[in-house]
C-alpha cells in the first residue's frame, strides 16, 4: 500500500515541521487569552489576544482565498506597522503565498521595480496615500488585480471594483469559513518548513534590489536562536516601529513573537513613538544606532537648559553611572561605596531618566546597521539598559552574530549565534554557514549562485576578523575597502564612523581611494549644531545658512581634527587622516537617492553628484559654488545653491617605524 | 436638481441666505446691500482685497455683528438679533484670522472646550466627576480624539498649544471647531501665514471635512490658487460691495474682479 505509506510520511512531516502558521494556531491554543498585539487607536491601547489574532488569520485568509489568491503568489504589503499588515503576512503564509513588504514611504516609481519584479497580484496598503501610488503606476502593473486597504479614511469615492476594504474581504473569509470549515487547515497541512516563508528585498546599495527569498525554517531557527540566547518567553513587550520591509523588524516582530509567544505594540502613528515608548516600556526593543543617538542628543539638550542644580546633580549621576553602572549590569565585582551612590544616582536621576526614555523595563536591547559611537554605547549601558550589538544581513535572517550578556566589546559584534558558522576568507570577507541562509534570490539564479560559494557559505561581502576572544569585529565593507596612492589601506565607513559619533556630526562621506589625500563632506546634525549656535546667539534661518556658518566651521573642524588624532592612534590608518573638509549645503536624503531607504549613504552616486566639489578639494580650492536639485516630499522639485567653504584641517606627523 | 460639488458631494438646499445686508459702524459703511447664499454641502469662498469687509461678514453671519438693514434667513428661518453663542448651539463653528486659542492649555484640552454647547452637567457634577459626568467626559473624549485622529495631530495631544508651530496651532483652532460638529463651518484666513506645505496639509483637511462629515464651509482666503481649486463658489467683496460672484472660472474672468486685484489701466 505505497499511497497509504506516503500520506502518513506527509502527514508526519506536517505535524513536526514548524511553519509560520502552525505556530500562530498553537499560541491560539496554548495561550489564547495573552496579548499578542496592540496598537494605541483614539488615544487607548487595543488588545488582540492570541485566539482574536488567529480568527482575524483566518478571516483574512478565507477571504484572500475567496478573491482567488493561490499557493505561490506573491502579495505586497506597503504600509506603517498596523496589526491588521502583521496578520496579513500570517494569513498569506497560510495559504502558500508569500509576503513581500515594501518600504512605505518610497515613492510609486521606487516601488515599481519591486512590484514588477514579484509580479504582485495582490498589494495590501495602508490607506489612501499608498493606495494612490499604486493607481499611479498601475498601468505599468498589469498583472496587479486586487487592492486591499486596511484605514477607509477618504476612500468612499474609490469604487473602482479591484478596490477592497480589509473589513470587506474578512466577512467574505468568515462566510467562506462557514461554509468551507476545514478548507484553512487543510492549506496550513499543505506547507512544508522549507517553503519561502517571505520575500525581503534588499535596500539596493548596489545595483537594483533583489528579492531575498527566506523559509519558514530559516527564519524559526534564527527567532529560536535568538529567543534561546536571550532567554526571551511569551511576558516580553516589545514596540514595532521600524518599517516592515526591513530584516530586523520581520525578525523581531514577526518571527521571534510567533516562536516566543510574545506581545508586539504598534505605534499610534510614526510622530508618536517616543511617548508610545514610555507608555508600553518594553522589555524588549531594537533601535538603529540613530534612534539611540537621538534620544541621547535630546537628553543633552534638556540638560544644557536645566537650571544649575539639576545640572550638578545630572553630572554627578552621570559620573557615578561612567564609573560602575556598566560593571553593575555585567555582575562585575564593584565596591560597597560605589554600589551606595549608584543606588542613590538611580533613585534621583538615573531611574526617571530611563522612565523618560521609556527603557524602565528593559531586559535586552539591540542595536545593528551601522557603527555606534563608544560614548553612546557606553551612556546606554552606565544606566542600567543592557544594550548590545548584533550583525547579520537581510540574506541570514539578521542572524550572524550576538554580543553575550556579560561579554560586550565596544568595537566588536559579538560571537557567532548559536547554529551559525563564520569563516573569515582570506581576502578578509565574512563568510556565513548556517540553517537561516536564504534560500535563493527571486528569480536571480546568476545573482545567487554569486552570494552563495561551492561550500554553502554566503559571502557578506563585510571585511571582518576575529579578536583573541573570539569576537568579531567589522572594518567595512569589502568592497568599499580601497588603496590610497601610497599603497596604505582606506576604509572610509571606518572614518565616517568616527566622524559621526560627534553629536553635531549626521551623516559624513570620505574620498581617498587612489587619492594622495582623504577629504570629507559633513551633514552637520540640524538639532545639536542648532540649540548650540541658539546657545552662542548666533541667529541663522535654516539648514543652508547655518552650514556655512564660520563658526559652525570652527565646530566642525575640531571634530575632525580629533578624528586625526584617533586615526593616527589606530597606526595602520594614520595615512586616511582627513585633510580637508566642507560642510554640505543640504542634508543628504533618500528622496534624492542620496541614502538608501535604510539610511546608507550611496557613495558612488554622491561622488558622481558632488564631483565639482570633490575636484575643487584636490585642486586646492578654498571655495566652490554648488547648485542642486532637492526633491520635496510630494514629489515636487526645487533647487538649492550655495557657494560651500573648503577647509583644510590640522593632521599629525604620521610616524613610520623603521623597518 | 442634482448639483455635484468637485468634491462628488451632492450641494443641496440654501441653508444660509444673506439678503441686502448693511453694515455701519458710525458713519463708516462696512457692508452695503450685499446679498448671497450658501448651499447645503458646497465651499463657499469670500475673497477681496484688505479692508474690503470680509472678516465682517462671517462676523455678521456668526451673530458678533448686527447689521443694521438685511434679513438673514438661516434653514428656512429668519434670524432675530442673536448673540455669538447661539450661532454655536445652531451648529456654526468657526475659526479665527488670529488665532484664538488658550496658549497655556494641551492641544487635547483647547479641543475639548469645543463641545462645550453639548455638555449637560453641571458645574458641580463635574467637579466631583459623578457617574452621568464621568459617562459624558468620556463620550466627549472619545469624540476628541477622533477629531485628533482626523487632524493627524496624535504627537501633540498633551503639548500646551503655545510651544506648537504656527502652522499646527491652525490646526488645532481646526480641530476646535469641529469638535463641535458644525453643520456649517466659517474659516477666517485658515492660511494665512502659512508655507506651501502646510497650505497644501490644510486645503486637503478643509475637503476632507467637506467630503467626510458634509460639513457646509464658508471660508476667507488670500491666496488665489487655493481659492480657485477647493471652492465650489465664490462671492468677490470690494469696500464693502459685492462686485463678483460665482463659480471660480466665472470670476476669474470677471472684469471688475480683476481690476479690483490688479488695478485698472488707464
Amino acid at each position: 500500500m505505497p499511497e497509504v505509506a506516503s500520506s502518513q510520511a506527509a502527514h508526519t512531516r506536517n505535524l513536526t515541521g514548524e511553519t509560520f502558521p502552525r505556530l500562530l494556531f498553537h499560541h491560539a491554543k496554548v495561550r489564547g487569552h495573552r496579548p499578542a498585539m496592540r496598537e494605541k487607536y483614539l488615544g487607548i491601547w487595543q488588545t488582540w489576544s492570541w485566539a482574536e489574532v488567529a480568527e482575524n488569520v483566518r478571516a483574512l485568509a478565507c477571504g484572500l482565498a475567496e478573491l482567488g489568491f493561490k499557493r505561490g503568489d506573491n502579495l505586497a504589503i506597503i504600509g506603517d506597522n498596523r496589526p491588521r499588515l502583521y496578520m496579513t503576512m500570517a494569513a498569506v503564509q497560510c495559504l502558500g503565498g508569500v509576503p513581500v513588504p515594501l518600504y512605505q514611504d518610497a515613492v510609486a516609481n521606487e516601488m515599481l521595480f519591486v512590484l514588477q519584479d514579484a509580479g504582485i497580484r495582490f498589494a495590501i496598503v495602508e490607506d489612501q496615500e499608498q493606495v494612490d501610488k499604486l493607481l499611479e503606476v498601475r498601468e505599468q502593473l498589469p498583472q496587479l488585480d486586487h487592492i486591499i486597504y486596511d484605514d477607509a479614511r477618504g476612500m468612499r469615492h474609490y469604487n473602482q471594483p479591484f478596490i477592497h476594504d480589509i473589513e470587506a474581504v474578512m466577512a467574505m473569509g468568515r462566510i467562506h469559513h462557514q461554509n468551507h470549515p476545514d478548507f484553512l487547515d487543510a492549506e496550513i497541512a499543505l506547507g512544508q518548513t522549507t517553503d519561502t516563508g517571505v520575500m525581503l528585498y534588499t535596500s539596493g546599495t548596489t545595483g537594483k534590489p533583489k528579492g531575498v527569498c527566506l523559509a519558514h525554517e530559516a527564519f524559526i531557527s534564527a527567532a529560536k536562536g535568538g529567543c534561546q540566547f536571550d532567554n526571551l518567553g511569551e511576558g516580553e513587550d516589545i514596540l514595532s516601529y521600524l518599517p516592515m520591509a526591513w530584516v530586523g523588524d520581520h525578525l523581531f516582530s514577526f518571527a521571534q513573537s510567533l516562536v516566543a509567544g510574545f506581545t508586539i505594540n504598534c505605534p499610534e502613528s510614526g510622530d508618536t513613538v517616543m511617548t508610545d515608548l514610555r507608555e508600553i516600556g518594553p522589555t524588549y526593543y531594537f533601535a538603529p544606532p540613530r534612534v539611540f543617538e537621538n534620544l541621547l542628543t535630546q537628553v543633552t539638550i534638556r540638560m544644557e537648559d536645566a537650571g544649575a542644580i539639576k545640572r550638578k546633580l545630572f553630572a554627578w549621576a552621570m559620573d557615578v553611572a561612567k564609573r560602575c553602572g556598566a560593571d553593575i549590569l555585567d555582575g562585575k565585582p564593584v565596591s560597597g561605596s560605589d554600589r551606595l551612590a549608584y543606588s542613590l544616582a538611580n533613585l534621583l536621576i538615573i531611574g526617571p531618566l530611563k522612565n523618560v526614555l521609556g527603557m524602565s523595563r528593559i531586559r535586552v536591547a539591540y542595536t545593528a546597521g551601522a557603527a555606534i559611537g563608544p560614548d553612546l554605547f557606553r551612556f546606554y549601558r552606565s544606566i542600567g539598559v543592557n544594550l548590545k550589538q548584533l550583525y547579520g544581513q537581510t540574506e541570514t535572517c539578521a542572524y550572524v552574530c550576538l554580543q553575550p550578556d556579560g561579554q560586550i566589546k565596544l568595537d566588536s559584534v559579538g560571537k557567532p549565534a548559536p547554529g551559525v558558522e563564520v569563516k573569515i576568507a582570506d581576502n578578509g570577507e565574512i563568510l556565513v554557514k548556517g540553517p537561516m541562509l536564504l534560500k535563493e534570490y527571486y528569480q536571480r539564479p546568476d545573482a545567487t549562485a554569486e552570494a552563495l560559494n561551492a561550500e554553502g557559505y554566503f559571502m557578506t561581502g563585510d571585511a571582518g576578523f576575529f579578536d583573541d576572544d573570539g569576537h568579531l569585529k567589522i572594518i567595512d565593507r569589502a568592497k568599499d575597502v580601497g588603496k590610497m596612492a601610497n599603497g596604505a589601506m582606506f576604509a572610509p565607513n571606518y572614518i565616517e564612523n568616527k566622524l559621526k559619533f560627534f553629536q553635531y556630526v549626521k551623516e559624513a562621506v570620505a574620498f581617498g581611494n587612489g587619492r594622495e589625500q582623504v577629504c570629507a563632506f559633513i551633514n552637520i546634525d540640524i538639532g545639536a549644531v542648532g540649540n548650540w549656535a541658539e546657545r552662542r546667539g548666533i541667529a541663522y534661518s535654516g539648514y543652508t545658512d547655518l552650514a556655512a556658518k564660520s563658526e559652525v566651521y570652527e565646530l566642525i573642524q575640531e571634530c575632525v581634527e580629533q578624528v586625526n588624532v584617533q586615526l593616527v592612534e589606530d597606526g595602520m590608518l594614520a595615512d586616511s587622516q582627513i585633510h580637508r573638509f566642507l560642510i554640505l549645503h543640504k542634508e543628504l536624503d533618500p528622496d534624492d537617492d542620496e541614502l538608501t531607504r535604510t539610511r546608507k549613504v550611496r557613495r558612488n552616486f554622491v561622488s558622481e553628484k558632488y564631483a565639482v566639489l570633490i575636484d575643487a578639494f584636490y585642486a586646492g580650492k578654498t571655495s566652490q559654488f554648488i547648485e542642486t536639485q532637492v526633491k520635496f516630499e510630494d514629489g515636487r522639485v526645487g533647487k538649492v545653491a550655495a557657494d560651500l567653504v573648503i577647509r583644510d584641517a590640522k593632521t599629525l606627523p604620521v610616524v613610520r617605524q623603521a623597518a | 436638481m442634482s448639483e455635484q460639488n468637485h468634491n462628488g458631494r451632492r450641494v443641496g438646499e440654501v441653508v444660509l441666505d444673506l439678503q441686502n445686508i448693511s453694515l455701519r459702524f458710525g458713519g463708516v459703511k462696512a457692508l452695503t446691500d450685499i446679498s448671497f447664499n450658501v448651499k447645503e454641502h458646497e465651499i463657499r469662498a469670500i475673497i477681496g482685497p484688505n479692508g474690503a469687509g470680509k472678516s465682517s461678514m462671517l462676523n455678521v453671519i456668526n451673530g458678533v455683528y448686527h447689521p443694521q438693514e438685511g434679513r438673514i434667513v438661516f434653514r428656512g428661518e429668519e434670524r432675530k438679533k442673536m448673540e455669538p453663542h447661539m450661532a454655536a448651539t445652531q451648529g456654526i463653528a468657526r475659526t479665527f484670522q488670529n488665532i484664538a486659542l488658550f496658549k497655556g492649555m494641551s492641544v487635547l484640552d483647547n479641543i475639548m472646550t469645543g463641545r462645550i454647547t453639548k455638555m449637560k452637567c453641571g458645574f458641580l457634577e463635574q467637579a466631583l466627576y459623578l457617574g452621568r459626568a464621568q459617562k459624558e467626559e468620556l463620550a466627549h473624549r472619545e469624540k476628541v480624539e477622533e477629531v485628533i485622529d482626523f487632524l493627524e495631530i496624535q504627537h501633540i495631544r498633551k503639548t500646551p498649544v503655545g510651544r506648537l508651530p504656527y502652522g499646527l496651532q491652525k490646526r488645532v483652532e481646526l480641530g476646535r471647531a469641529l469638535a463641535a460638529e458644525p453643520s456649517l463651518l466659517l474659516l477666517d484666513e485658515p492660511m494665512a501665514g502659512m508655507n506651501v506645505e502646510e497650505k497644501q496639509d490644510m486645503c486637503r483637511f478643509i475637503l476632507d471635512v467637506n467630503d467626510q462629515f458634509g460639513t457646509t464651509i464658508v471660508l476667507i482666503e488670500h491666496d488665489m490658487g487655493v481659492v480657485m481649486d477647493i471652492s465650489d463658489r465664490v462671492v468677490v467683496l470690494d469696500y464693502g460691495k459685492k462686485i463678483g460672484d460665482g463659480t471660480p472660472d466665472d470670476v476669474r474672468n470677471n472684469q471688475e474682479v480683476i481690476s479690483a486685484y490688479l488695478g485698472v489701466a488707464h
